[in-house]
C-alpha cells in the first residue's frame, strides 16, 4: 500500500493505492495524525484503486474520523469499491462516514 | 511460507503481520473458481482468511514473534475451507460484542470475527479456541491449482 496526499483549497487528500490491511494501517494512520498535529482538519481518503479493506483497516478509519472530529474536523471517504461498499454495509460503517462516489464530489462544498 | 503437500496447501507462517498479505495473496493464487463466484472467492474469502490469520497473530500469539501460525487450505466438493491455527492459549468467540450495536460502532477493533461470519458460510472453533475453521461453499466445485481437484 501507498499513498499520495495533495492539498485542494484547505482540504488534504489522500490518495490509497492498494490494500488497507492490518500489516500496512499504520502508515496511513500516521500520515493523517501529523496532517492534523500540523493543523489541517479537513480530510479525503479516495480508495479508488483499493480492492480491500480489512477489519483493522476499517478500525483505523474509526479511530482517524473520531480525532478528526475531537479537533472540529471531518473525515470523508470517497470511491468505494463494490467490494468496500459491501464491507461498510456490513459493518454498518456507511452510517458513521460521508462517503461520495469519486474525490472530486467529496471535495465539492467541503 | 512452504506448500508442504501436493493434495491440500499447508504454510506455517511467523507471528509477523506483514506476512499476512503475501501468505493472503499465495492462498489466493493458487484457487481457481468460475467467474460467477469470483466476487465470493476475491472479497469473502479473502477478508476471511486476512481476519483469521490477523486474529492469530494479534490476539493468539499475541504478537510473540516465536511462536508460528498453521493454515490448512483445502478445495474441492463444492467448498473451500481455511483452518488457521495459532500457539495461543484460546478465547471463547462468544465472548466477542457485536460491533454492530450502537455502543461499539466507534470502537477501533473487534471487527473480524463479525466480518468472518458475515462473509463465510461456515465458520467455526475448537474447544481450546486457538483454531479456526472456515467454509465457503462454491456452486461449481473449484479447484487448488496444483492440488486437490474438485
Amino acid at each position: 500500500m501507498s499513498f499520495q496526499v495533495s492539498q485542494n483549497d484547505g482540504v488534504t487528500l489522500i490518495e490509497v493505492e492498494g490494500q488497507l490491511i492490518v500489516g500496512n494501517r499504520q502508515e496511513l494512520k500516521q500520515q493523517v495524525l501529523d496532517q492534523l498535529e500540523g493543523g489541517d482538519l479537513k480530510f479525503v481518503i479516495d480508495f479508488a484503486n483499493t480492492g480491500y479493506i480489512d477489519s483493522s483497516g476499517l478500525g483505523v478509519l474509526v479511530s482517524l474520523s473520531k480525532k478528526i472530529r475531537e479537533q472540529g474536523g471531518e473525515l470523508r471517504l470517497a470511491s468505494l469499491n463494490e467490494d468496500l461498499r459491501t464491507l461498510f454495509e456490513l459493518t454498518k460503517l456507511d452510517t458513521l462516514f460521508r462517503i461520495a462516489d469519486s474525490k472530486e464530489k467529496a471535495l465539492e462544498g467541503f | 511460507m512452504n506448500p508442504l503437500s501436493d493434495r491440500d496447501l499447508v504454510l506455517e507462517l511467523p507471528t509477523d503481520i506483514q506476512s499476512i498479505e503475501n501468505a493472503v495473496e499465495f492462498v489466493m493464487s493458487r484457487c481457481s473458481t468460475c467467474s460467477d463466484e469470483a466476487k465470493r472467492l476475491n472479497l469473502n474469502f479473502r477478508v476471511g482468511l486476512t481476519e483469521a490469520l490477523s486474529n492469530a497473530m494479534l490476539y493468539g500469539n499475541a504478537h510473540d514473534p516465536s511462536k508460528r501460525v498453521l493454515v490448512e487450505v483445502t478445495m474441492g466438493h463444492g467448498r473451500l475451507q481455511a483452518t488457521v491455527k495459532d500457539q495461543g492459549a484460546g478465547f471463547d468467540p462468544a465472548s466477542v460484542p457485536d460491533p454492530t450495536r450502537p455502543e461499539n460502532l466507534t470502537r477501533e477493533c473487534g471487527r473480524g470475527l463479525f466480518l468472518m461470519r458475515q462473509l463465510l458460510d461456515d465458520v467455526s472453533y475448537n474447544d481450546r479456541g486457538n483454531e479456526v475453521t472456515l467454509v465457503l461453499r462454491l456452486d461449481s466445485g473449484g479447484a487448488l491449482e496444483g492440488g486437490a481437484q474438485a
